[in-house]
């Protein structure tokens, strides 16, 4: 705040990447893609006693026209691999995956003929979540580790 | 149906109108349905004419899986069928597989049990009432009930170290004796509960929302109860009264005394109140369990079975041997096969074991009572409304984890 | 009613056409051929002292290999699979329970999904994990697994980390076949 010490005029300077991140970190629209455990554990993350809401992602949107942030929260097997791939393309640009809990990142152990083994065989992620299921303590650290990836992405390059 | 009655001087326009029916997808990402479920609706205005379910959406192979690993690696597994009430599965589990051994817990195991999976019963129906609710647009039940619910997950990581996946039952009892202090905060939660779970009843029970949202919407009969094989609180709602912990009593059920809670209808109103009753209950027997707690070892005193104390494990050759037998041997049961049964917070949770004397199952089938209970959905909705999806799909308690293992 | 006391009846009414027992931990089972299944199951629930009325369980097995520590059984050599029918009485607060022995994929079960309703997507959970088919089902397709999935996964001879990749969602309509009556 070097610069506008010296003004008289209440104006900030920066640049655009900055207040654009700035206003996407902090306010994301979760889609909750739950299918198992890792769902509940979410309803804990999002309830009182953990609050999510205080990092701004509280407006969780389940129609994935009006979100930004895909939580895929649980195992992903064969039969839901194109439900979730069509969720995701149906999300507006820009968008970022969280895969929380250990059978989302990896197909967790479950190692056979039904589980995908890991959603990064069907879509980008961003950040991994381990535990099975994570605490609400970790799922709270991810949103806040993406909203420091944000910060440092440059908004041309979401085209 | 009801056609509004049009005003004077309106004509109908249609001489040769053409209707058709509409067919809903109501898919597995959604947010009523608590899961993987898919639902497709075939209506008629607002009417449903035929209804048709989909499973599988969250099948990963539980029963392969448990023919590829030891049976204590099997009690992981377990847990994570019924993911809101875990550490019952994971009792029934061991429970199933010391019937087959001829083994029988201790009786302070025992206990512990039975407080553990009352706590998982409340559990359970916490959050089958709050989402239930949240379906119907009431929000602040599923706070309030949110409260219960981590004060029981409070409990169960100074249990275990786990909030949900507790990994706390093992063949032969349980794997550690309740911390100091324990239950002491047990009894405080459940002053606290009664306060928190009597909130939410006293708020919906009189609500006139909830009543017409709920009374008399998708009533199941009695015969059809039990030509689908339905049980729990399900079951009980229709007017039969049937608690495997009251006919068919085991760990040490018959000791502990409480009722079992019976509604008439059968429809959305009574599965959902029928729940609150069974906190109650839950309540009490936990109460119950907690004064009169054995004392005694928390596990059976058998070296085919369980493992070794740890000082004896580094001083003694014999027990370093027993214990390196049993984890990389496993623990072997006799040849044969079980069917075993508890009451888990849907209904009856039922595992079929079959053995060939080696330290893996040769075949683990799962009767999960949310099975039976969701085969019955799409013919209970013939009749109804749109709206009535989202209520009477939360009232039948469907965990996709249980459904398609 | 006693378990064993069941047994006796079954093999007084049916004699030959049982073809085996068990028992073990306190719990009894018969078993029998896929052709005399419905005379059997509404046996036990029509008898006045049996009056076997829920259906609790539909469970397939597949024994090929079994036994391989050497000791011969020559009964469960014969066929490979079995349907266990767990049958539970809701007036009487007993169970039991009954064994179907199918010799491989080719033999059919007939359907009790006219008798007790729940049969329906159990029956059809075993004819997707086993590919057992059953004659008179309504609905008979798969249930847990996706419909392009090729095999029948809870045989032994399917290997667990085989896995078959879906590339396209369902989207066939629910409501085209009439799956009540």
């Amino acid at each position: 705040m070097g610069l506008e010490s010296q003004l008289d005029n209440p104006f900030l300077t920066t640049t655009i990447d900055t207040v654009v991140n700035w206003g996407r970190k902090y306010s994301m629209w979760p889609l909750p893609f739950g299918t198992a455990c890792c769902a509940v554990e979410f309803m804990g993350v999002v309830g009182p006693k953990y609050d999510i809401s205080r990092f701004g992602a509280e407006l969780v949107r389940f129609s994935p026209r009006q979100a930004d942030l895909l939580l895929v929260m649980g195992t992903v097997t064969q039969k839901m691999a194109p439900i979730l791939k069509q969720i995701y393309d149906q999300m507006p640009q820009p968008k970022w995956v969280v895969s929380m809990g250990a059978c989302a990142s990896s197909g967790g152990f479950y190692d056979n003929y039904s589980v995908v083994q890991g959603i990064d065989e069907i879509i980008p992620v961003d950040i991994y979540v381990a535990g099975c299921p994570p605490t609400p303590e970790n799922v709270i650290g991810a949103v806040y580790k993406l909203q420091q990836k944000i910060s440092q992405e440059k908004v041309a390059a979401w085209r | 149906m009801n056609t509004p009655k049009l005003p004077a001087g309106v004509e109908t326009v249609a001489q040769n109108e053409v209707t058709e029916t509409l067919i809903v997808n109501i898919g597995p990402s959604h947010p009523i349905t608590h899961g993987t479920l898919r639902v497709q609706l075939e209506l008629d205005g607002e009417t449903i004419l035929r209804a048709g379910a989909e499973i599988g959406y969250l099948h990963r192979g539980y029963e392969k899986q448990s023919e590829t690993v030891f049976y204590n690696m099997v009690v992981p597994y377990a847990e994570r069928m019924n993911y809101c009430s875990t550490i019952h599965n994971a009792s029934a589990w061991c429970y199933a597989v010391e019937q087959l051994m001829g083994i029988e817990a201790p009786p302070r195991a025992q206990a512990i049990r039975v407080i553990t999976s009352e706590m998982a019963r409340i559990t359970d129906h916490c959050v089958c009432l709050g989402a239930n609710m949240v379906d119907l647009g009431a929000l602040t039940n599923f706070w309030y009930l949110n409260n219960v619910r981590e004060k029981m997950l409070f409990l169960f990581q100074e249990l275990s170290g786990a909030r949900m996946m507790t990994n706390y039952p093992r063949i032969g009892g349980v794997v550690q004796d309740l911390p100091d202090g324990w239950i002491a905060k047990l009894r405080q939660s459940m002053e606290d509960m009664k306060g928190l779970v009597g909130d939410v009843k006293d708020l919906v029970s009189n609500n006139r929302i909830f009543i017409d949202r709920t009374q008399g919407v998708c009533p199941t009969t009695k015969e059809r109860a039990l030509s689908f094989g339905w049980t729990g609180p399900c079951l009980r709602s229709t007017g039969l009264s049937m608690d495997l912990r009251k006919d068919q009593p085991y760990w040490g059920y018959e000791r502990y005394d409480f009722k079992v809670p019976v509604y008439q209808n059968g429809d959305t109103m009574d599965r959902l109140l029928i729940r609150f009753d069974e906190m109650e209950e839950s309540r009490k027997i936990i109460l119950q369990a907690l004064d009169k707690l054995p004392d005694g070892p928390h596990l059976v005193d058998d070296h085919l079975v369980v493992l070794p104390e740890k000082d004896k494990v580094y001083n003694q050759m014999e027990a370093l041997i027993n214990h390196f037998k049993l984890v990389m041997h496993g623990v072997r049961p006799p040849k044969g096969e079980i069917y075993s049964f508890t009451e888990s917070p849907n209904g009856e949770l039922g595992f079929y074991i079959i053995s060939d004397g080696s330290p893996r199952a040769w075949r683990v089938r799962v009767r999960p009572p949310c099975f039976a209970n969701y085969s019955a959905f799409p013919q209970m909705l013939q009749g109804a409304m749109v709206a009535d999806v989202a209520a009477a799909l939360g009232s039948i308690n469907i965990i996709a984890g249980e459904l398609d293992r | 009613m006693d378990q064993s006391q069941i047994t006796d009846r079954l093999k007084a009414r049916f004699g030959e056409r049982i073809l085996s027992t068990y028992a073990m931990c306190g719990q009894e089972a018969v078993t029998i051929l896929p052709a005399d299944l419905v005379e059997v199951l509404t046996f036990l629930r029509d008898e006045p002292e049996l009056r076997f009325n829920m259906l609790m369980d539909v469970g397939g097995v597949d024994y090929l290999g079994y036994g391989g520590d050497g000791e011969d059984e020559d009964e469960l050599r014969s066929h490979r699979f079995e349907i266990a029918y767990q049958m539970f009485s809701y007036d009487l607060r007993h169970r039991y329970r009954v064994k179907v022995a199918v010799k491989d994929d080719s033999v059919e079960v007939p359907s009790l999904w006219e008798i007790w309703r729940g049969a329906n997507w159990m029956e059809r959970e075993v004819y997707d994990m086993f590919g057992i088919r059953f004659t008179g089902h309504p609905n008979l397709r798969r249930i847990l697994n996706h419909d392009d999935f090729v095999g029948h996964p809870l045989r032994k001879d399917y290997p667990i980390t085989k896995r078959q990749k879906l590339s396209r969602p369902i989207d066939h309509l629910l409501t085209d076949k009439q799956e009540w009556a």
